[in-house]
């Protein structure tokens, strides 16, 4: 009898651990495919009869990658995506809602940085980021040396003289910039997040239906941002040849300034010959508001995720997301934390290329887009117009708040 | 003994013989998808199929009011009209004149065959420098002739000529590959006969070069249109932060479709213009045919 | 009088020959400049170095992604070369009901764009297993109704008599294509071939889709890698776009020649 009841719990035993496999997708970057595969090692000991799988694909091309699986009922378990298409992935049916008894909305709220309720949708979560980042002004100091300025600029005054001083042309063509313009590349946030909420308004109602920023601070907003270029002459468009020209004119040493996320901090310090540092972005005076950019990759559960799988996913979940990991990702990816106490650290805030990307994290905002390929275009199709075809800012920002608004409603409806 | 079919009937067998595999080919896998996504474009698309909606005809009436669509449709128009005769007119020049020269001709045909195999990517990167506002070396020797700086592909008026430009010269390649072999084709003996009855060559190229060459020109210009209405690879890389920028300027139908299915997720939508673009290119097609084609036989 | 012509030729060819091959040459001499040269305005390296052949050889899986390209894109090559020359000649010489209308049916494949039939081409691979295989990357390809227009178009041109002197020597009509028409056709078959294995070399949109793991990358993919988020590394797309053009490059050659021979028709009435 012994042996026959001994014999049942084995096979039961051996039942309760079959194993699970759970795919996991995301972008291809070497020190974050690196992390996840370590941390993979990590989890699978932790958790022996589950089995994660990571795949990864170009950055370029990720998003029609998951469209492509995810339409034919295929796709991984676990997804990385970008924070601002989770409106649209939600609405197609890509994502599943975190389940309460994991990830409790009140402790989500509590234990993450404002900017990571970007991550809800009709007030449930629909994933959780690692890291975050947001935006700095990063300078190039020598060039600031020599034309004889001591410190970044604090104030927007203080960037427009920095921007004059800086910027050399000959005959009708740059050699240097003080500023590197880019709509399509931060800038467009920088009107709609940064300049727009220091001059008192903010891009979209609370329920995200409606566009606010067709209004006097709008304007305010947007035409400060032109007149860098109109008025100010600290910087033109497409200056520096490539796809992120303006990063890359930086790192030649032929821009004074640009505004740029903190994920771009790699590439500056491997290619930078120069001496350059990071300040916090500009403001209108001393003591008057702050804003940032904030922005996340998180990672979202797909509908592939079903029974077991979707147990196993969880939990795979929450130990990417926790604050062992963050700890971790920022040693090795060098991406900051979303956790608030993980951030407490005092360190951090004084880094001097981290320090001024924490101190914001505070007070930054992660626009709530619902279709972020489409609204971005709005933006810079609106910034274009002002700067390429001379159009009146006040009627280019008025069509930009129409056809923004357009896709809300098509969203919406 | 008398054959059990006749000729006609025996030749007709024979050919759908032949068809048999490639047409079920074709149908498997170009014919049903495309009445999928014709089918598709009546619905609002969800990835779970139990909440897709049926629309009916609402996408085709929303194309009529979008003005993106509109842009997109004159964009591709302004390619097509520009870019097709002006690589057949070109690929052909070239072809005859690398067959009048006799030495060389192997490094010349490679030379001018380059573009065509240079990836897309490394021809964008190449171009953006190249025509780059402030650093480029076309507007330096611009400069050179008192021309101011150009703007290029950073400009909303230049940006689509500039593509246009850049996708003929790499169609170059491929055009003259096609009228060499279409030339190449054409039996000496025509030319040696023409000569003897006293033609010189301009009669000889239009009277004999340019009606046997028919079927290649008309190969020409069908697929080079139906590629440029179908635009897409450049005009991804050359502004790629910005794609169709600026201002919409370059952006293609091929393009927008594309933004539509896998950025907006709107593959409703998406299919409807394809719908659109199919009916475009298939008129087109059905025009070019019945005017251009020559039946010529000596 | 003559030689004026002649030279002008020349010259217009040299003239040209420049503006065709200054873009490649400058591939080539950014993938002979270090990653701290990138950004400098000169076309010329200062220091050319071969680091980055190394780096792309040996650090990378791109040996993998050329062997994966160059085997898909020589079989589909192949197939294409046989299908769409049989279907070409079967619409420009052989006489059966419907023939044009299959002929625009064929066409008419041409004229929906890849970005839509990317997704029925998944759901399809999904269902019948073929997802990450190399099959799943082949199928759509191996048969291609521009290579049919084509070889239609030039099999048009062969006179007909050729066709019924080969059925009177006594071959079966397949003889006829592949003993008679089919040889006569060289100089498009050529063509044809050198299209197909550049077009099939180049494409990236449904190979990314179906492939699923890094050893089933094929050549544009695994490029597409280079790019990411905040950084290009243009110096080594450089270096794998200069890889990446010799075997188009000797296809283009072994091909051509072919070409250039032509086709000498012999007994034909002038």
């Amino acid at each position: 009898m012994k042996r026959l009841i001994a014999a049942a719990l084995l096979v039961l035993g051996l039942a309760s651990a079959q194993q699970i496999t759970i795919t996991y997708w995301q972008y291809d970057f070497k020190s974050k495919v690196d992390t996840i595969n370590e941390l993979i090692q990590q989890f699978q000991a932790q958790n022996p009869n589950i089995k994660v799988v990571q795949q990864t694909f170009p950055y370029d091309a990720y998003q029609q990658k998951v469209a492509s699986a995810v339409s034919a009922g295929q796709g991984p378990d676990v997804v990385n995506l970008y924070y601002g298409w989770i409106p649209t992935w939600v609405k197609a049916g890509y994502l599943q809602p975190l389940p309460e008894d994991a990830f409790s909305t009140k402790s989500m709220d509590a234990d993450f940085i404002p900017m990571v309720q970007a991550a809800k949708v009709g007030g449930k979560y629909y994933g959780v980021p690692t890291a975050v980042r947001s935006l700095a002004l990063f300078y190039n100091k020598d060039l600031f040396k020599a034309a004889g300025i001591n410190t970044p600029p604090r104030t927007w005054e203080e960037f427009y003289a920095a921007g004059k001083k800086l910027t050399v042309k000959q005959g009708d063509r740059y050699t240097q910039i003080g500023y590197g313009i880019s709509p399509d590349g931060q800038d467009h946030n920088v009107v709609r997040e940064v300049l727009l909420r220091q001059a008192g308004g903010r891009p979209y109602s609370d329920d995200n239906k409606k566009v606010l920023y067709n209004s006097p601070e709008g304007l305010k907003a947007f035409r400060t941002y032109t007149d860098w270029v109109k008025k100010y002459d600290i910087g033109v468009p497409s200056f520096f040849p490539g796809n992120n020209g303006y990063r890359d004119g930086f790192i030649a040493g032929k821009i004074g300034m640009i505004i740029d996320g903190s994920f771009a901090i790699g590439t500056i310090k491997n290619g930078a010959k120069f001496n350059w540092g990071v300040a916090e972005l500009p403001i209108d005076r001393l003591g008057a508001r702050k804003a940032n950019f904030g922005s996340f990759w998180l990672h979202g559960l797909s509908p592939q995720a079903t029974g077991a799988k979707r147990d196993a996913a969880i939990k795979f979940l929450q130990f990417i997301t926790s604050a062992e990991t963050e700890k971790v990702w920022l040693d090795k990816v060098g991406e900051l934390p979303a956790r608030r106490a993980v951030l407490k650290d005092p360190k951090l805030a004084t880094d001097p290329v981290y320090g001024p990307f924490v101190i914001s994290l505070s007070y930054a905002r992660a626009t709530p887009f619902v279709d972020e390929t489409a609204q971005r275009t709005v933006m810079v199709n609106a910034i274009n117009r002002v700067l390429l075809e001379n159009a009146d800012p006040d009627a280019s920002l008025k069509q930009a708040a129409a056809e923004d608004q357009k896709i809300l409603d098509q969203f919406w409806k | 003994m008398k054959p059990r079919f006749s000729l006609a009937t025996r030749e007709a067998l024979w050919a759908f013989a032949f068809l048999a595999i490639p047409l079920l080919f074709f149908l498997f896998i170009r014919i049903y998808p495309a009445f999928q996504a014709l089918w598709l474009s009546l619905f609002e698309w969800n990835a779970d199929p139990a909440k897709r909606q049926y629309v009916g005809l609402e996408h085709y009436s929303r194309m009529l009011a979008d003005p993106t669509l509109g842009r997109a449709l004159r964009n591709t128009a302004l390619y097509t009209f520009i870019g097709v005769p002006l690589q057949i007119a070109l690929g052909l020049a070239i072809a005859l004149l690398l067959q009048s020269v006799t030495r060389l001709r192997d490094l010349f045909r490679a030379i001018y065959f380059t573009p065509y195999i240079t990836p897309a990517v490394a021809v964008a990167w190449v171009f953006s420098w190249m025509l780059s506002p402030n650093f480029g070396i076309v507007n330096e020797i611009l400069g050179l002739f008192g021309i101011p700086a150009q703007k290029f592909l950073s400009s909303p008026s230049q940006a689509l000529l500039t593509v246009t430009a850049i996708v003929v010269w790499q169609n170059l390649g491929f055009q003259i590959v096609l009228f060499l072999a279409g030339l190449e084709s054409i039996p000496r003996t025509y030319y040696e006969a023409a000569r003897i009855d006293g033609a010189d060559g301009w009669a000889m190229f239009r009277y004999i070069t340019l009606p046997l060459l028919n079927p290649v020109t008309v190969f020409s210009a069908v697929i080079g249109t139906i590629g440029f209405l179908q635009l897409f690879t450049q005009v991804v890389n050359l502004n790629f932060t910005d794609q169709g920028g600026p201002v919409n300027s370059t952006l293609t139908i091929a393009l927008y479709i594309y933004q539509l299915a896998f950025k907006s997720f709107n593959l409703g939508y998406a299919a409807a213009v394809t719908v659109l673009l199919f009916g475009i290119i298939l008129v087109i097609t059905l025009v070019q045919l019945r005017i251009l084609s020559r039946r010529v036989e000596y | 009088m003559k030689r004026l012509p002649v030279i002008l030729a020349y010259i217009v060819l040299v003239l040209g020959g420049i503006l065709m091959i200054f873009p490649f040459v400058w591939m080539i001499l950014t993938s002979l400049k270090p990653f701290a040269e990138l950004f400098n305005l000169e076309v010329l390296p200062r220091e050319p170095t071969l680091e980055n052949y190394r780096q792309v050889l040996t650090q990378t899986d791109f040996p993998r992604w050329f062997l994966n390209s160059l085997g898909i894109a020589g079989i589909t090559t192949i197939s294409v070369l046989f299908f769409d020359s049989l279907v070409g000649y079967t619409l420009a010489k052989l006489r059966f009901p419907g023939r044009e209308i299959v002929f625009v049916l064929i066409l008419a494949t041409l004229m929906v764009p890849t970005e839509m039939l990317v997704i029925p081409w998944y759901v399809m691979s999904v269902g019948y297993g073929w997802v990450n295989s190399y099959w799943g990357i082949l199928f759509p390809g191996l048969i291609s109704a521009f290579g049919v227009f084509l070889m239609r178009q030039f099999f048009q041109s062969l006179p007909t008599e050729l066709m019924d002197a080969g059925r009177i020597d006594g071959l079966s009509e397949f003889g006829v294509f592949w003993r008679v028409a089919f040889p006569l056709v060289r100089p498009a078959l050529a063509a044809l071939g050198i299209f197909t294995f550049l077009g099939n070399w180049n494409a990236f949109l449904w190979p990314l889709v179906i492939i699923q793991s890094p050893e089933m990358r094929t050549l544009p993919v695994g490029v597409a890698l280079f790019s990411g988020e905040a950084a290009t590394a243009w110096h080594l797309i450089m270096t794998a776009s200069s890889l990446s053009v010799l075997p188009v490059l000797l296809v283009f050659l072994f091909f051509q020649k072919q070409i250039i021979e032509g086709v000498v028709l012999t007994g034909v009435k002038g």
